[in-house]
C-alpha cells in the first residue's frame, strides 16, 4: 500500500470566473390600464406588422404605447436606447419576426 | 480547479462544459507559464471585452485557452491579434455569435509570421493536417466560449451552425507575390493597406468553404466569368450588395492570370463586371420565387458585392483546378465589417 496522498492536478480556470446575480422578476402588473407599454422593433423583416398588432391590441386595453427600434438586430440594444426605454415605459415588449 | 488522480482530467475538463466537443489539453499552471512565454504581454493585461458577456478577457486567459486548443507558444500573438479584430462594433462577434446563420471568423494570416510558425497555404489548406491553422482558430473559439460565455444552445442558437465555428484559420500563399523580378499581384493584407513585411490577421464572417470547379478555361476571359458565374450564387443568388464574400484561388486558377499578365486590379475589375446583376430576375416573385429584393427594385443592375466586399486570397495545394467560395454574412454597419489586425510580440 501506497500511504502518500493521492496526486491531485491543478488546472487554470478557462472562464471568466463570473458569477452570475439571481434577480427575482418584477412584479406582474395586474392590469394594462394605463400604463405606458414599449415595443422594441430589433429590426427585422415584418417586425412593424407583428407591433402594429400589437399596439392595436394594447390601445384597446388602455395601455399608452411607444415605439423605439434597434439600428441592427445584429447588435445588442445602445444603451442610450435602452436607458430611454427604462426611464420612460411600465413595461416593454421586443419583437422578433421574419 | 483540482482535479482528483482517480478522475480523468479529459472527462473533467467535458463535464464542466469547457471544450468545443474535442478533447482538449489540459491546462496546468505550467503549460500556461510556457504559453505566456509566447507573448511579452503581461499576462493581466486586457486584451478585450468579450462577447457576448462583455466581461474583460486577460492575456493568461486567452493563453489558458490557447493549452487547451493545443497550441505552440508561438501561436499566442496570432490568437491575440485574431481576438482583438473580432471584439470590434466594425467586426461584430456578438451578432456574428448570436446569430441562426451558420457563420464564424474566418482568418486569414499574411506576413513572415505564417512561415516561421509553420502556418499552411498550400495543400489541404482550408482541411486538416496542420495544427497552427487549427489550433490557432480553435483557440479564439474557445476563447469565446469559455470567457465570453457563447456557447451553442445558448446564446449561439444557430439553425445549422458551421465548421467555421469550430475553428476556421489559414495562411496566404504569398509565393506568387515573391516571384522573381516581382509580381503585380498583391496579398490580401497589402490590399488592405499593410506592408508585405507586416504580420497581419484578417477576420472575415464567413460560412464554410465551397468548391468552385472549373478545369477546362484555359483563359483568363473564360475562366473570370466562370468564376463570377459561380459567385453569383454566394448565400443565394437573391442577394446581391448586403453580404460580403471570400474566394480562395487555387494556385493553378491563379496561374490562368498570372500568364495573362494580370495583377490584382485587373482581375478585379474583370470579376466586377461579370458580376453584375440584372435585378428584374431576383425580385421577389421573379421565378416563382418570393424571396427577393423588394419588387420596387425591378429594372436595376446592381453588383453582386459591395465595393471592397469580396475578399481574395491566393491559397491551395500546387494541383487542382479548383478555387473555394466563402460566402459572408450581412455586412457593414448593420452586420459585420472583415477587419485586419497587426500581429505584434
Amino acid at each position: 500500500m501506497n500511504d502518500t496522498a493521492p496526486a491531485t492536478v491543478q488546472l487554470l480556470d478557462p472562464t471568466s470566473e463570473a458569477v452570475s446575480t439571481d434577480r427575482a422578476l418584477t412584479a406582474r402588473k395586474p392590469s394594462l390600464e394605463g400604463l405606458t407599454v414599449g415595443l422594441l422593433d430589433i429590426n427585422k423583416p415584418r417586425g412593424d406588422v407583428f407591433l402594429d398588432r400589437l399596439e392595436d391590441q394594447l390601445g384597446h386595453r388602455g395601455a399608452a404605447v411607444l415605439r423605439f427600434a434597434k439600428p441592427t438586430f445584429t447588435k445588442p440594444a445602445p444603451a442610450d436606447l435602452r436607458h430611454e426605454i427604462a426611464t420612460q415605459c411600465d413595461a416593454v415588449i421586443e419583437a422578433l419576426a421574419d | 480547479m483540482e482535479v482528483g488522480s482517480l478522475e480523468d482530467e479529459a472527462e473533467a475538463m467535458f463535464d464542466r462544459g469547457w471544450t468545443d466537443g474535442l478533447p482538449v489539453v489540459a491546462p496546468t499552471e505550467a503549460r500556461v507559464a510556457r504559453m505566456l512565454d509566447g507573448t511579452t504581454r503581461s499576462a493581466d493585461d486586457v486584451v478585450a471585452l468579450m462577447p457576448p458577456a462583455l466581461v474583460e478577457c486577460t492575456v493568461e486567459k486567452v493563453a489558458v485557452n490557447a493549452v487547451m486548443a493545443g497550441c505552440r507558444p508561438e501561436y499566442l500573438p496570432v490568437v491575440l491579434a485574431a481576438l482583438e479584430a473580432i471584439c470590434t462594433d466594425e467586426f461584430n462577434m456578438h451578432g456574428v455569435l448570436a446569430t441562426t446563420m451558420g457563420v464564424g471568423p474566418v482568418f486569414v494570416v499574411n506576413g513572415p509570421i505564417a512561415e516561421r510558425i509553420g502556418m499552411n497555404a498550400g495543400i489541404n489548406v482550408l482541411g486538416h493536417g496542420n495544427r497552427a491553422n487549427l489550433t490557432i482558430g480553435r483557440a479564439v473559439q474557445l476563447v469565446v466560449r469559455n470567457v465570453g460565455g457563447g456557447r451553442p444552445g445558448e446564446i449561439d442558437r444557430a439553425t445549422h451552425g458551421s465548421p467555421a465555428k469550430l475553428s476556421f484559420c489559414f495562411a496566404e500563399d504569398e509565393a506568387y507575390a515573391d516571384r522573381d523580378g516581382g509580381s503585380p499581384w498583391t496579398t490580401l493584407a497589402e490590399d488592405r493597406g499593410f506592408a508585405r513585411s507586416t504580420d497581419v490577421v484578417t477576420a472575415f464572417c464567413g460560412e464554410a468553404p465551397r468548391i468552385l470547379v472549373d478545369q477546362r478555361s484555359r483563359t483568363a476571359d473564360s475562366l473570370v466569368r466562370s468564376l463570377a458565374d459561380g459567385l453569383r450564387a454566394a448565400v443565394s443568388s437573391r442577394v446581391v450588395t448586403g453580404m460580403d464574400g471570400m474566394l480562395v484561388l487555387s494556385p493553378e486558377h491563379m496561374s490562368r492570370f498570372a500568364d495573362a499578365d494580370w495583377d490584382r486590379a485587373r482581375f478585379m475589375d474583370e470579376l466586377g463586371a461579370h458580376l453584375m446583376v440584372d435585378t428584374d430576375a431576383i425580385v421577389s416573385g421573379a421565378g416563382g420565387i418570393e424571396e427577393g429584393l423588394p419588387e420596387a427594385m425591378a429594372g436595376l443592375t446592381l453588383p453582386k458585392f459591395r465595393p471592397g466586399g469580396l475578399l481574395v486570397v491566393h491559397a491551395g495545394g500546387p494541383a487542382g483546378l479548383f478555387s473555394s467560395i466563402v460566402g459572408g454574412w450581412l455586412n457593414g454597419p448593420m452586420g459585420s465589417e472583415p477587419t485586419s489586425r497587426e500581429i505584434t510580440p
